[in-house]
């Protein structure tokens, strides 16, 4: 258990939602590691906990039971302000509904998590922001306002303010839920290529072809992870792009 | 988080809603300036009376017929005719705290100058008269004793006089002869200029002639005197002086000691307190109003701080997801409604302060901005915008980061 390699290890996780008199098991003795690299997309039938699995993981919610080591760190025994630092500091959170601010530009979207830092200033902040909506390919779209950007490109300001923390671990819950599916490729070349740079991903999605892109799949059913396996033939975003790409020109010259 | 980072936060989420915070701030806005231009109205007039009221002279003592009614209506006070002439000689006889007396008759006439007709007043005293009240004469000369002992028809006029028969303020009218209520009166001297009391009234539309004249000429009764002016020989022993009068006058009227006065003697303070508690109580009415309207304010602030917190609930959930503290959610609302009532109360006091120089420059009323006014009600609006931004700040601070985030 003592692996350094290993930054997440949740065991026996249990969630149990009441309304009423019917108790709903959405999480069912969950038990997993992930290790420091690892890109895994977590797949399972609508219903089947995937969300409510990855806020706990988020710590923006609290199992009904369980344990949750994260970095060597116990997180269930902190407190809320702890959790927040935790969430602030470590963890970047990516939605499927962007969850980006409104009327709010671009940078002031991704500067947002350093506000909330005190041991950055000014001008370290707005660097920062900036070198991540570069790495997010939207230097060009600073001073955008969100009803200014398409849905990809809101998504990018959403990676872009999950990275700007440099989190030991970016968590998706379904990135691509609401792009497109070249806009879908091109959201996963990023995580590619963060993952490349040794970030963490894990992220859930209803798609096999964009779970194709992770390192390995986790499979929900019930409550429960049913299955863990490495991808076995893993797609590279950037050339599944080029197809496209080539696909596309190929009609227009039809 | 860094108080300053918190401000940034606040500054860029009222800058986004700049119509809903501007909105919020009038109703700060509108509330300050009423209670700075109310009190300023207030303190004004207060001030106002005071000074003339001091001008009727400092150790000045009136004496009118009829008992005090000062702590329950007795009696009307000029209903009565107590006060004699005689009355008034004694006391110059025979007081020795007081040095001048003079006695009052005054009655309404029309004044007849040519082919103009003018409504006033005139009063029959003695010179002691002018210098109880400090009156000093611009041009011509003061009455004499000799005219009063022959009941001379000579007069002292106002300016309104001068400009109203005379159709020019700076016109010299000594030596004309004017009617009044048909009698030829001679103008030997014009007063020094005194505008309008407290109460508007023109101070200035005045006919002062010997007391016999009038008394003789004009007046119903050769016994009896309107009232008695009178000054003390100090200020400190104005109260002596009061009871030395006092005893005179019962001793004159023959009054059994279980009998009450039947003439009132006031000084100078009695009557400016009189006032000053008047003008107080209407000072307190009129910033009690306006504080009202402030307090509607204060409640639309919570009002909207409150849709406020509802419509960003999903905004609360996205700051905590990405690291921010309830704390932080908590001074950022804070900071918002404090920042609205702060720069309402900044915008109301200028607003304050100008419609009350607009009160006193078009209105002719007199309006004193005190400081203790404008820092009354600033601090008002900002422990308004504290109390009634804590609430929904609060609420908003509870809440759960998912329950934040799934909120539709
Ligand atoms: N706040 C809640 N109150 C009550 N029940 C809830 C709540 N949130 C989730 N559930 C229930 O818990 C179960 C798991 O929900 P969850 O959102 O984790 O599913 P999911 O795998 O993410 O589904 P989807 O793929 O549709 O997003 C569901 O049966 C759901 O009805
Ligand atoms: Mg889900």
């Amino acid at each position: 258990m003592a692996n350094t390699e290993n930054i997440i290890a949740v065991k026996n996780l249990i969630k149990t939602y009441r309304t009423g008199d019917i108790e709903v098991h959405a999480l069912n003795d969950v038990s997993l590691t992930i290790n420091k690299g690892e890109f895994a997309a977590i797949m399972g039938a609508s219903g089947s906990g995937k969300s409510t699995f990855m806020n706990i993981l988020g710590c923006l919610d609290n199992p009904t039971s369980g344990e949750y080591i994260l970095e060597g760190e116990d997180v269930l025994s902190r407190d809320k302000n702890k959790l927040a630092e935790l969430r602030n500091s470590k963890l970047g959170f990516i939605f499927q509904s962007f969850n980006i601010l409104p009327r709010t530009s671009a940078l002031e979207n991704v500067e947002l998590p350093l506000l909330y830092n005190n041991k950055i200033g000014a001008k370290e902040r707005r660097e920062k922001a900036l070198n991540a909506l570069k790495s997010v390919g939207l230097a060009d779209r600073v001073n955008s306002m969100p009803n200014q950007l398409s849905g990809g490109q809101q998504q990018r300001v959403a990676i872009a303010r999950a990275l700007v923390n440099d989190p030991i671990i970016i968590m998706a819950d379904e990135p691509t839920g609401n792009l497109d599916s070249r806009t879908s490729y091109e959201i996963m070349e990023i995580f590619q290529k963060l993952n490349d740079k040794g970030i963490t991903i894990v992220m859930v999605t209803h798609e096999a072809d964009i779970a194709q892109f992770a390192r390995n799949n986790i499979i929900f059913k019930d409550g429960k992870i049913i299955a863990n396996n490495p991808v076995k033939e893993r797609k590279n975003a950037a050339e599944e792009l080029k197809k496209i790409a080539a696909l596309s020109e190929e009609k227009s010259t039809i | 988080m860094r108080i300053l980072n918190l401000l940034k936060v606040a500054y860029r989420s009222l800058n986004r809603n700049k119509l809903r915070s501007f909105l919020t701030m009038l109703g700060i806005i509108i509330g300050v300036a009423s209670v700075i231009a109310m009190l300023a109205i207030g303190e004004g007039s207060n001030q106002n009376i005071k000074a003339s009221i001091a001008s009727l002279g400092t150790n000045s003592i009136i004496i009118i017929p009829g008992a005090n009614f000062q702590g329950g209506v007795r009696q009307g006070a000029s209903s009565t005719q107590t006060l004699k002439l005689e009355d008034a000689e004694a006391i110059a006889a025979r007081c020795e705290l007081v040095n001048h007396v003079s006695p009052v008759d005054q009655k309404r006439v029309q004044a007849i100058y040519g082919s103009k007709n003018w409504g006033t007043m005139i009063l029959g005293v003695n010179e002691d008269y002018l210098i109880i009240r400090s009156l000093t004469i611009t041009s011509g000369s003061v009455f004499t004793p000799a005219d009063d002992r022959v009941a001379a028809k000579v007069c002292l006029v106002g300016v309104t006089i001068v400009f109203n028969l005379f159709g020019d303020e700076n016109a010299n009218p000594i030596g004309q002869i004017i009617r009044v209520n048909s009698i030829p009166f001679k103008i030997v001297g014009v007063l020094s200029k005194m505008g309008q009391n407290t109460f508007g009234q023109d101070q200035d539309d005045i006919i002062i002639a010997p007391f016999t004249t009038v008394q003789k000429r004009m007046s119903s009764s050769l016994i009896y005197v309107n009232s008695i002016l009178a000054s003390g020989i100090s200020e400190d022993q104005i109260n002596d002086a009061v009871d030395e009068i006092s005893s005179l006058l019962r001793e004159k009227h023959k009054l059994a000691p279980s009998d009450d006065n039947d003439f009132t003697v006031r000084t100078q303070s009695d009557i400016s307190n009189i006032f000053g508690t008047i003008s107080k109580v209407m000072t307190i009415l009129l910033a009690s109003i306006a504080s009202i309207s402030l307090l509607v304010g204060g409640i639309g602030i919570m009002n909207i701080m409150l849709v406020s917190v509802t419509e960003r609930t999903r905004e609360i959930g996205i700051r905590m997801a990405i690291g921010a503290k309830g704390r932080d959610v908590l001074i950022q609302f804070m900071i918002e409604s404090i920042v609205i009532s702060f720069a309402g109360g900044l915008i109301g006091i200028a607003l304050g302060i100008t419609v009350s120089e607009l009160v006193a420059k078009f209105g002719g009323w007199p309006v004193v901005v005190t400081v203790s006014s404008v820092l009354l009600s600033f601090l008002f609006s900002a422990v308004i915008g504290v109390f009634f931004g804590w609430y929904p700040a609060r609420k908003a601070a509870r809440l759960n980061p998912i329950d934040a985030l799934r909120y539709e």
